[in-house]
């Protein structure tokens, strides 16, 4: 090394120091501008919106007039339940079908390699195509499911799976879980390979069966992954409106309403903005506080598993 | 060695993975199916597996029933390509500077950010329609734009910071001892340096923001021209003669090229997008 730097090398290192702070800044400037205009002052917006009762023809300050009235409606409180059991329920389905589904391309068969990519279409397609095939399979006429179901003699007529509450709650579910499982399987996959194979070689030496093996060196070993899916998963699905709003639009007499659908409906349809401001300030309360308590909990989860 | 699938086990895990990958895949069978046949057939016979009467007419039709729908595929690119552009432009010095430099509340700016992630779009629908009015956005395709780079700018930071983080730092300061600046070390030494992770998140984005325009586009944007395709077809099936077959037909010529041009780039793809997961 011939090069002589100016300075002594303290003083060069408190000068790369100071400018190392001032060009980091300007590098997240760009990233940081577009979440201010985007979502930071939109949201300081809601809040403030969800205090009125803004219409398209003006505002008028009301206080908690909203927020009262929201939560004195029972209505209300059914659609939080809703929401919860439709994200626990599609969120427990997709953990489970993609934890098999892993399992399954994990498996040493020849044509895994293609199964794989077969598993990705409902991921890289716009969501709402993939709604639209199922709203097609659900209907009473000529849909396959339908057809499927009175083919093996499962129900004596036609059904129209969108038109009755429970079976639409329950269409929409299928839907949401087709649409995430995916992502899941994949990520899953993934973990299973980076599993180290001394561990199920030490295992399959003392005897271990393959089903033992599976509980007791694979689930633990991939764990902080299933925790941080179930998370994303969660998120996702509580926010997850085109499923609903092209199968059903919330209905059959709000079977499917959950709170974004509510939201929407109440703030975008009807143009109550300050109503749907506080549904919406209510979904992100409950979102962060959801949240929080998760990584609280993926915290404790990726301490007790913590060797990895 | 490790015990091997004996063949009753091969066959039971090749009559799972068939089940699994049917559930997958069935919408799909289904819409081809579907878009095979005259509509005549399809509402008034009873559901049927086969029929004698395939045709490739509703590839033809539908040209004319949804007038638009070359636009539509090409709006759908276009909105995903550019927000994948912008998006990439802004996440890329933002990632670098979360992978390699120290400064003060990094880590909480860094949360901020992904805090982000909590939200989508549908919470703030209402100041956002005003946001975007303010600035004359509605109904061009900037309404679906903006809001589209703003909620995929955080997943890409996230993405692109763990890829660079493990590039060696030893070319970087490399060149940085030989008097280079520091935004020309990044121009010219680490960007190439990271060219297959900035492909991997540059996909990760594209297949983003080209799987949730709808919300947007129905919101924001009520000129037809611009609209993408799954807000242009979903306008058709609120009607109440709804000719599925060309519906269908249409819906799968629209997928076509971008499935096609992921099948090239998968491999790539899910092996970057999961390194996250799978390292510490």
């Amino acid at each position: 090394m011939t090069l002589v730097a100016e300075g002594t090398a303290p003083e060069r290192m408190q000068r790369r120091e100071l400018s190392e702070r001032a060009f980091a800044w300007l590098l997240i400037s760009p990233a940081l501008l577009f979440i201010l205009v985007i979502v930071v002052w939109p949201l300081a917006e809601t809040i403030r919106l969800s205090f009125t009762d803004a219409t398209l023809g003006g505002e008028n300050f009301v206080g908690i007039a909203n927020y009262a009235a929201l939560f004195a409606d029972p209505k209300f409180w059914q659609t939080v339940g809703r929401t919860f059991y439709w994200m626990a329920l599609a969120v427990s389905l997709k953990l489970i079908v993609g934890l098999i589904g892993a399992s399954l391309l994990n498996a040493a068969i020849p044509g895994k390699a293609l199964f794989r990519v077969l598993v990705m279409p409902p991921w890289v397609i716009p969501v709402a195509i993939g709604v639209i095939g199922w709203k097609w399979m659900y209907n009473g006429y000529f849909g396959l499911i339908s057809g499927l179901l009175q083919e093996f003699g499962l129900v004596e007529d036609r059904v129209a799976l969108l038109a009755t509450k429970t079976s639409a709650f329950y269409s929409a579910i299928v839907t949401d879980v087709w649409v995430g499982t995916p992502m899941v399987t994949l990520f899953f996959l993934a973990a299973m390979q980076g599993v180290s194979k001394d561990l199920y070689e030490a295992a399959w030496v003392d005897g271990a069966s393959r089903w033992y093996r599976f509980r007791r060196i694979t689930i633990p070993q991939i764990m902080p992954v299933i925790v941080s899916m179930a998370l994303l998963s969660a998120i996702w699905t509580f926010n997850s409106f085109e499923i609903i709003w092209i199968l059903t639009e919330g209905g059959p007499r709000g079977a499917t309403t959950t709170l974004i659908i509510d939201t929407y409906k109440v703030a975008i349809s009807s143009q109550r903005f300050g109503e749907g401001a506080a549904r919406a300030v209510v979904i992100v309360v409950l979102l962060a506080a959801f949240s929080l308590f998760y990584l609280w909990f993926l915290n404790r989860v990726n301490r007790h598993y913590g060797a990895k | 060695m490790i015990d091997r699938l004996t063949l009753l086990q091969k066959i039971g895990v090749y009559i799972a993975t068939f089940f699994f990958l049917l559930f997958i895949l069935m919408p799909f069978i289904e819409m081809i199916r579907v878009s095979l046949r005259p509509m005549s057939h399809l509402m008034t016979a009873d559901f049927t597996w086969w029929s004698e009467d395939f045709s490739l007419q509703a590839y033809r039709d539908m040209w004319v029933t949804v007038p638009l729908l070359g636009r539509y595929i090409f709006n759908s690119i276009f909105v995903a390509s550019s927000v994948t552009l912008i998006t990439m432009i802004v996440v890329i010095p933002a990632a670098y500077a979360y992978a390699r430099l120290e400064f003060p509340f990094k880590s909480l700016s860094l949360g901020g950010f992904l805090a982000v992630n909590m939200f989508t779009g549908a919470v703030l629908l209402i100041p956002l329609y005003r946001v975007l009015r303010t600035l004359s956005m509605l109904n061009t395709y900037w309404a679906m734009i903006i809001p589209g780079v703003a909620f995929l700018i955080p997943t890409g930071i996230w993405l692109l910071r763990s890829y660079l983080e493990k590039i060696p730092r030893d070319l970087e300061e490399a060149a940085y001892v030989d008097g280079a600046s520091r935004l020309y070390t990044l121009r010219r030494v680490v960007l190439p340096l990271a060219a297959p992770g900035l492909i991997v998140v540059g996909t990760a984005v594209f297949i983003g923001a080209y799987a949730q325009q709808f919300l947007f586009a129905i919101t924001f944007n009520n000129v037809r021209e611009i609209q993408p395709l799954p807000a242009g077809l979903y306008e058709f099936i609120g009607y109440q003669d709804v000719t599925w077959n060309e519906m269908m037909a249409a819906a799968l010529t629209g997928i076509t090229p971008v499935m096609i041009v992921f099948l090239f780039l998968q491999k790539y793809l899910v092996a970057g997008l999961t390194a996250g997961a799978v390292k510490e």
